[in-house]
């Protein structure tokens, strides 16, 4: 029973650093003072009622939007890069090539006019493939990877149901090998059975290419499947953090015993 | 060698939603559970028995002392440990075995109990022949192997569980009843995993309502002494 056998070291390095962030709109608050670190392969969850600030907090770290104040830095090829100081020519280059972003609404992530395969090939053009024959083969592949028939590669995306058009948006994410995936509310729209598959499959891949993610959702039984690590927010501000089970098992905070309360998890 | 250092551990519960009531559970718990040892913790229906073990895996927050875990030749204290240094503690040295089986939707009762073994580079044919051996012997039928036990009644799921935690030992190992419930035939089978998993080393703590289980397992005994009553805040 030799554990030194299996253990592999733990990456010393975080990916993400995200240090007294805040997002204003005027008066009113986003998000207030959020820190923490992501770790490489590691799965950080964002859970809080419609309106605490979650998808605020993700559109500033997925570049969508800009803070007000504080930092974001990304690890990327030993050094810090200061995200939001980017120019916006290398920002964009970086999250073709470094993220992904899982959107609620596929619609917001697929382009609709174009084809399945389109949809996935466009991703590895941008990453750089240029050989038609073989971005047609990755394509079927990935359609193969999230349970759609690569036999359909030539459809549009409106052609298909809700869930799969998220599956089809999850593979055209994933098809780069980002090292970091940022998904709001990625089960939102679709119904439990559909759900509980897609979830499945997304910690499957997820875990699998050991790739480092943060997910928004407000449900927790997602929030206790999929991730590693959460944080509570309430009002724009993070109330609570740890150990995903911990938080859900032994809440400290009565916001947090409210919340896990409300449900079975 | 010890492998769990427990040092004045207490353990209270704030319920802010009703009226910030505070529950003490435990005080000052001080034990060791050394690799090849089965300590049983004892004690009354509320005592903290769960509570403690939760403790040991991080599932619950210490509110004072320290648990320290022998994990890859250093001491770590899951007290004060990051999030993401309990998960690899609980991936290499620690793991926890209840009743119920965490069901993972879709995947086969054969691969969820050849997981741990391909997770530890387990050729695949040698896996799945472990599997279905360690199930058979768990009195699970060929039949109900390549199913997802969702469907299964809940004395499967937890001999399935049971299959899944002990095909590939962890150094210290935390049992939480799971012979509760069992028919005689399956009870024997988990005690003879249980003293297997410790004449190899491992490090077992376990609760075990049933004395005749204790008196087959237990190499040590740690009492819990009755809760306090409750105090409002
Ligand atoms: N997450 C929690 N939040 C609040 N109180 C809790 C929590 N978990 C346990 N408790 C309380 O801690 C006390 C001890 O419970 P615990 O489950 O540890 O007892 P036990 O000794 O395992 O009992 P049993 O033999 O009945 O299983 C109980 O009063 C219980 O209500
Ligand atoms: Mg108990």
């Amino acid at each position: 029973m030799d554990t030194s056998l299996f253990s592999q070291a733990l990456s010393q390095e975080p990916l993400l650093q995200v240090q007294n962030m805040s997002r204003f709109y005027g008066e009113r608050i986003g998000c207030r003072n959020v820190s923490f670190q992501l770790w490489p392969g590691e799965i950080l969850g964002i859970v809080g009622e419609s309106g605490s600030g979650k998808s605020t907090l993700l559109r500033c770290l997925a570049a969508l939007d800009q803070p007000s104040e504080g930092e974001i830095q990304l690890a990327d090829g030993g050094q810090w890069l200061d995200v939001p100081a980017l120019p916006e020519p290398k920002r964009r280059a970086l999250m073709r090539r470094a993220w992904g972003i899982v959107h609620q609404n596929p619609r917001d992530g697929l382009r609709m006019g174009v084809s399945a395969g389109g949809n996935i090939g466009e991703r590895l053009m941008d990453a750089g493939e240029r050989n038609y024959g073989e971005i047609r083969r990755v394509a079927r592949d990935w359609l193969a990877r999230v349970e759609i028939d690569p036999d359909r590669i030539d459809d549009l995306p409106r052609h298909f149901s809700g869930g799969m058009q998220q599956r089809l948006q999850i593979a055209r994410v994933l098809v780069s090998e980002p090292r970091l995936v940022f998904m709001d509310e990625p089960t939102g729209g679709l119904d439990v059975s559909v759900q509980a598959k897609l979830l499945d499959l997304l910690r499957a891949l997820v875990r699998d290419m050991g790739i480092a993610a943060v997910i928004v959702t407000h449900d927790l039984a997602v929030a206790r499947l999929l991730t590693d690590r959460l944080m509570v927010m309430k009002d724009g501000v993070v109330i609570e953090q740890g150990l995903t089970d911990q938080v859900l098992d032994d809440p400290q905070h009565a916001y947090t015993q409210l919340l896990t309360s409300a449900v079975l998890v | 060698m010890d492998m769990i250092r427990v040092n004045g551990v207490s353990k209270s519960f704030t319920l802010h939603n009703q009226g910030a009531a505070t529950l003490q559970v435990l005080e000052g718990i001080a034990f060791a559970a050394g690799a090849g040892e089965c300590l049983i913790l004892q004690g009354e229906s509320g005592a903290g028995k769960s509570t403690l073990l939760r403790l040991l895996y991080g599932n619950y927050k210490c509110t004072r002392g320290e648990i320290l875990v022998r994990h890859d030749e250093q001491w770590i204290d899951i007290a004060t440990a990051q999030a993401r240094t309990i998960l690899e503690i609980r991936r290499f040295t620690l793991s926890y075995v209840s009743q119920f089986l965490r069901v993972i939707p879709r995947v086969s009762t054969i691969d969820i109990v050849s997981g741990p073994l391909l997770a530890r580079g387990v050729g695949a044919e040698i896996a799945a022949r472990r599997a279905g051996d360690m199930l058979s012997r768990l009195n699970i039928p060929p039949r109900l192997w390549g199913l997802a036990p969702a469907t299964f009644s809940g004395g499967e799921q937890q001999r399935v569980n049971i299959a899944r935690s002990f095909i590939a030992h962890t150094p210290i190992m935390l049992l939480d009843e799971p012979t509760a419930s069992l028919d005689a035939a399956n009870r024997d089978v988990v005690i003879e995993l249980i003293n297997e998993a410790r004449k190899s080393g491992v490090c077992l703590v376990g609760i075990f309502h049933d004395e005749a289980v204790r008196q087959m397992v237990a190499t040590a005994r740690f009492d819990i002494l009755t809760a306090k009553q409750p105090e409002a805040a």
